[in-house]
């Protein structure tokens, strides 16, 4: 069974369906990517996952279905958010940042370790660690977000939008650290208008319009879709 | 050590009424310390702050006074007037979960005025209140028979009750000081910080952001509770009056002159606060004395410098003036952020 399996998820603000019903799945250690544009319902999707909106329809996380828990219950259970403009804590230092990640835990030694590791994955943030996170530029702010949720020792990690409002170096900075996460064996969902780039590092993809899943398959199969090269690749 | 013989020190060098000022300061600090836990470390702008004192006050009013013949006494009615105060923190707390900054503010502003119409009016059908004559003859403070509603007199001289009220009002400062430090740096501490910066963070990092929030508006709201008791205690009469929105702002104020989140800085916003506009009166004797006459109110020339010490403050020292060191550094970074952006994209090409 998969780790986590949607059936029929809506989302709704107020009336305006914003997800209209949608069936995915991801894999234990697998990639996934959710393309489309602008509008789609990507975001919307996370948030219905994530519990920050109550979404209708089935969704089972690593076996057991989560019925109208709270977002803090459902980050309990295993799934982390690196949320759309990073959310990080601003007022506080980058490594209090990190340790916030780790809230739920306390297995302190393992927190030490982890918080190493972090380090090494993003020296940046190790020369910066005792900075208020606010003063940092966006893409080292994109990279303390993921490494924060990595703190937390996800069984599935939702990244929304990485590369929004990056430089074009930086996003490839972060879509390499993405790739090394997902090397390491850390099951990701991934949310992305940047076609190109989500389809070159994930292993499946499925692809958003107003609301629905319109295509789905491997990536590298996807990337070569006449349909999708006409709409999300510049074709 | 300069704490324990300062009363003396006013006592003798200025006269009992500056004995007065120094327990009405350390009440302004127990609330400073209170509202500081809602908005410094949560982050929730609350207006209406008052109404727990007020609600501490009452209590105490209602369980110790002649008003309905109730004398029960100190240690049991201030920690009820503390537990009811921080009861109404949950209520209000509970309605107002979705709304942030400003709405939030408007709100609890609400809130406090609603406190207030209700003591103004509640004297009629059944006389709860009193209405705007207030409650009076409550019963002071007594300790193991030990009275504090009479002076004392040892070695040929007086001591007034306001002496041992400084040093009863110390020990719940201290004992306020110490249970926020230990917030703040507590795992609670830590999820309110990150309920402040980011709410929808917060709860993905597994923050029960719900309960968190209730528990700051209800600690603070306890606080509020406690002093709103002690005061009643201290007076030996409340009124409506005593508690309207002019002493929510002045609370609030004090936290922002003197750092926000920051303990040291929000004891000296609230010490500077109560003791200037004191000192200002004498400004009224020195214009009789030279003048003849009052020329300017020093009750006016308060709010003037009030106004006029806030906005230099927001223009020299925007952080506070003790901030607490992470605003100072937000602070201070805020100059060096836009070249350290440019570094970094040097950073990212090369």
């Amino acid at each position: 069974m998969s780790l986590l399996q949607v059936r029929g998820l809506k989302v709704a603000y107020g009336g305006i369906q914003a997800v209209r019903g949608i069936d995915f799945d991801v894999a234990q250690g697998e990639l996934v990517c959710l393309i489309g544009a602008n509008g789609a319902g990507k975001s919307s999707t996370l948030k219905g996952l994530m519990g920050l909106i109550q979404p209708h329809g089935e969704v089972f996380f690593a076996g057991e279905r989560l019925q109208k828990q709270p977002t803090h219950a459902i980050a309990a259970r295993g799934m982390a958010l690196v949320p759309e403009g990073r959310g990080i804590f601003g007022r506080l230092t980058v490594a209090e940042n990190l340790a916030m990640g780790a809230y739920l835990r306390n297995d302190r030694a393992e927190i030490k370790a982890d918080l190493a590791r972090a380090f090494e994955l993003f020296p940046r943030l190790a020369e910066r660690s005792k900075q208020l996170a606010g003063t940092l530029s966006g893409g080292e702010q994109q990279m303390l977000a993921i490494a924060r949720a990595m703190m937390g020792r996800p069984r599935l990690l939702l990244l929304d939008e990485p590369s929004m409002g990056l430089a074009p170096l930086m996003v490839q900075k972060i879509y390499a650290t993405i790739a090394a996460i997902a090397h390491e064996g850390v099951t990701i969902l991934l949310v992305e208008q940047n076609a190109n780039l989500a389809l070159q590092v994930s292993h499946r993809a499925y692809v958003m319009e107003s609301g629905a899943i319109t295509l789905s398959g491997p990536s590298h199969e996807l990337a070569r879709n006449p349909q999708v090269r006409a709409a999300y690749l510049g074709d | 050590m300069l704490l324990a013989i300062l009363p003396f020190l006013m006592g003798f060098g200025l006269g009992n009424a500056w004995v007065r000022v120094l327990d009405f300061v350390l009440l302004y600090v127990l609330l400073a310390i209170g509202l500081n836990i809602v908005v410094g470390y949560a982050g929730l702008l609350d207006l209406g702050y008052i109404a727990f004192y007020a609600l501490g006050a009452y209590l105490y009013a209602w369980l110790a006074s002649p008003h309905f013949g109730l004398h029960l006494p100190f240690w049991l009615v201030l920690p009820l007037g503390a537990m009811l105060a921080g009861l109404f923190g949950v209520l209000l707390g509970a309605p107002t979960l979705r709304l942030r900054g400003d709405y939030l503010a408007i709100v609890t502003l609400g809130f406090g005025e609603i406190i207030r119409i209700f003591m103004n009016n509640l004297n009629a059908p059944f006389n709860l209140t009193n209405g705007p004559q207030g409650m009076n003859l409550i019963d002071p403070v007594s300790i193991a028979g030990f009275s504090f509603g009479k002076p004392l007199h040892v070695f040929g001289m007086t001591f007034p009750p306001t002496y041992f009220y400084y040093y009863l009002f110390l020990a719940f400062t201290l004992l306020a000081i110490f249970v926020a430090l230990r917030l703040q740096d507590s795992r609670i501490g830590r999820a309110w910080a990150a309920i402040r910066e980011d709410e929808i963070a917060a709860a993905a990092m597994g923050i029960n952001t719900r309960n968190m929030k209730l528990l700051a508006f209800a600690m603070g709201a306890t606080f509020g509770g406690l002093a709103g008791g002690l005061f009643a205690a201290f007076q030996g009469f409340i009124s409506p009056e005593s508690f309207n929105l002019w002493e929510s702002i002045l609370v609030l104020c004090m936290i922002v002159l003197g750092g926000m989140g920051n303990i040291p800085g929000v004891i000296l916003g609230a010490v500077l606060l109560t003791v200037i506009p004191e000192a200002l009166r004498y400004l009224g004797d020195l214009q009789r004395a030279t003048l003849g006459h009052v020329a300017v109110d020093p009750a006016d020339l308060r709010m003037l410098l009030f106004g006029v010490a806030l906005v230099a403050m927001m223009l020299f020292r925007p952080a506070g003036l003790l901030p607490s060191h992470q605003r100072k550094r937000e602070f201070a970074a805020e100059d060096g952020v836009a070249e350290q952006e440019q570094a970094n994209l040097y950073d990212t090409r090369a």
